[in-house]
């Protein structure tokens, strides 16, 4: 984390509703200077209005969005000064990349042709300067948009789902930019995506949010590792759902002994929530599971087998794969690894 | 097989030209009679219409009623673009709620027989006429309503083809205000579709007959009608003029057009 040019962003019990449907229902979010906080959760969450009432591109009906300790809640977006790439492609169609990035340097009557040059050069297009948003692809034209958003050294860089429109290979790349680029000017981020895997590979915290509100705000192996709900271990990372009972501050699923989260079950039957890189399996012709199908995905591999009434998917190394037909009879074998239980 | 394809590939092909031939024939001859009688005798009535002072002190009322089309042209298309440009990017960008009614007003005059339009302008006019005296240029104000639906729809369509929301957004994160926003990326990337309207604008205002007549101004075709009745062939040639101009216009139109989608 650098902190250097960075400023705190406080949202403040935020609230906003559309109609009847709350959108933000008493927000609370810190974001320390210079640190990166992507916000994670499905379609709905309120994640992107979270953004926008920061940005002054939304109005919250309540609560208060303080950036450097001042009160920024009233005032409007083009006062602002945050840069902001959305998930749409939006630089301006009329103007080149970097007439594009020139576009704020020049409305606060600064001469940004050096400037804009070194940030085109900073995301890695100075080669593209002089073409127009139509003649660059989907990668670029979010590569000259995030140039923009950089230029104008905005307090805060707000970064609207930018990766979602962008092929896979592209998206990760940019991804990986994104986060060396912030980590160099170590301007304060809110990153929004739905994508999990994003959010955990950029951010110095994840917060996932749910119904309006902060579910969960910690680093990313805290909240992969020790979910604090069974929503963020269910909406971070695969997991099984297998009945389990408690004794203490242990579980047993599958005849296995596993460690809690968060001791404390009310009941003893519950359901225990086990990710799929936490089952191993082992080919045994006295075991007492079956495998019903396999999927090879490259580095890892994944396998479903079905014991007794529950189907367990267990991720595999490839070369296992082979040694495990459909049909053929495992034994599943659950490492100690911390779990959560369903509400 | 192929001879098969190849005969009815003849016979549509045939059957096109037969269309083109018609159809040419429909709306060529006509104007070609017109071409035909004005120049019937020597070439006199064209170079007396290329010849603005010879024509001015020839047929004065024709002068006068040619100015005051173009007059009104440059003034309604200038209305027109100030008052349809902001309110359309506005509703877009903050009332969206409002857009069905902002286009329901906005087709309403094509709806509306111009004889009917008129009936309801009589006295507005009166009141016009009081304040603003009895101009032909004042005819600026019913044009503007009449060009509406198609200035609308050109702007409207123009809006439509960019993320104007986005952008916007995009503007104001940067630090422009809403002025900024307006003339510096909406309306330079809706620049055809504004000009479109304009072009549009023109072309209706410099056919216009009916409000003007019996509104009492004068413009260029009102000025034709009372020139058919004293020299036949000046009337048509200018009518020919006012036609090719028009033809022109809506060429030029359909090239602006063409380059906005050929840049996409």
């Amino acid at each position: 984390m650098n902190g250097l040019n960075g400023v705190a962003v406080h949202l403040d019990d935020l609230r906003r509703t559309f109609g009847a449907v709350p959108a933000l229902d008493g927000l609370d979010l810190h974001i320390e200077p210079g640190e990166l906080v992507a916000l994670l959760g499905p379609s709905g969450c309120g994640k992107t209005t979270a953004l926008r009432v920061l940005a002054g591109l939304e109005d919250a009906d309540s609560g208060r969005v303080l950036v450097d300790g001042k009160d920024i809640t009233g005032l409007p977006a083009n006062r602002r000064d945050m840069g902001m790439v959305f998930q749409a492609y939006s630089l301006f169609p009329h103007l080149t990349a970097l007439q594009n990035v020139q576009f704020g340097l020049k409305l606060r009557r600064r001469a940004g042709g050096d400037r804009a040059a070194a940030m085109l050069d900073l995301v890695g297009i100075s080669s593209h300067a002089g073409r127009y948003p139509h003649q660059l692809s989907g990668g670029q034209q979010q590569r000259v948009a995030l140039a923009r958003a950089l230029a104008i050294e905005p307090q805060v860089l707000l970064l609207d789902e930018p990766l979602s429109a962008l092929d896979a290979k592209v998206r990760v790349q940019l991804r990986d930019e994104i986060r060396r680029i912030q980590t160099e000017v170590g301007t304060t981020t809110l990153f929004v995506t739905h994508d999990q895997e994003e959010a955990l590979a950029v951010a110095d915290r994840v917060g996932v949010m749910r119904d309006g509100r902060l579910e969960q705000l910690a680093a990313p192996a805290e909240v992969y590792l020790r979910p604090a709900s069974a929503f963020v271990a269910d909406f971070v990372g695969l997991s099984n759902r297998l009945p389990g009972h408690v004794d203490g501050d242990t579980v047993t699923v599958l005849g296995a002994r596993l460690p809690l989260v968060r001791p404390g079950a009310t009941g003893p039957r519950v359901t225990a929530l086990v990710r799929p890189e936490s089952v191993g399996v082992v080919p045994d012709p006295d075991g007492a599971g079956r495998v019903l199908s396999t999927a090879f995905l490259g580095p890892t591999s994944r396998v479903t087998v079905e014991v007794g009434d529950s189907v367990v998917v267990a991720q595999v190394s490839g070369e296992l794969l082979g040694r495990l037909p459909v049909g053929s009879p495992v034994r599943l074998d659950l490492r100690p690894v911390p779990v959560t239980l369903e509400e | 097989m192929a001879g098969l394809r190849a005969r009815r590939a003849r016979r549509q092909s045939a059957f096109r030209w037969a269309v083109l031939a018609v159809m040419g024939v429909f709306f060529l001859l006509p104007l070609a009679a017109m071409l035909e009688f004005t120049t019937r005798g020597g070439g006199g009535t064209w170079s007396l219409l290329a010849d603005w002072p010879r024509l001015s002190e020839t047929y004065p009322d024709l002068a006068e009623g040619i100015v005051a089309s173009l007059g009104q042209a440059l003034l309604t298309a200038l209305l027109m673009l100030a008052l349809l440009v902001p309110t359309a990017i506005w509703v877009r960008l903050r009332l969206p709620g409002l857009r069905p009614l902002v286009e329901f007003i906005c087709l309403l005059p094509l709806t509306i027989p111009a004889i009917v339009l008129v009936v309801g302008l009589a006295p507005v006019y009166a009141w016009v006429t009081y304040f603003l005296g009895g101009s032909s240029l004042t005819l600026t104000f019913a044009y503007t309503i009449l060009v509406l639906p198609y200035a609308y729809r050109s702007i409207d369509a123009g809006l439509s083809a960019i993320d104007v929301r986005t952008l916007a957004e995009a503007a104001r994160g940067l630090g422009a205000g809403w002025f900024t926003v307006m003339a510096r990326v909406v309306l330079p990337n809706i620049r055809s579709a504004v000009l479109s309207a304009a072009f549009l604008t023109v072309a209706l205002v410099l056919g216009e007959f009916t409000i003007a007549s019996l509104l009492n101004r004068t413009n260029l075709q009102v000025a034709i009608n009372l020139l058919g009745k004293s020299s036949a062939t000046m009337s048509v040639a200018v009518s020919l003029a006012a036609l090719i101009l028009a033809f022109l216009l809506l060429l030029l139109l359909t090239l602006f057009g063409d380059r906005r989608k050929a840049s996409r």
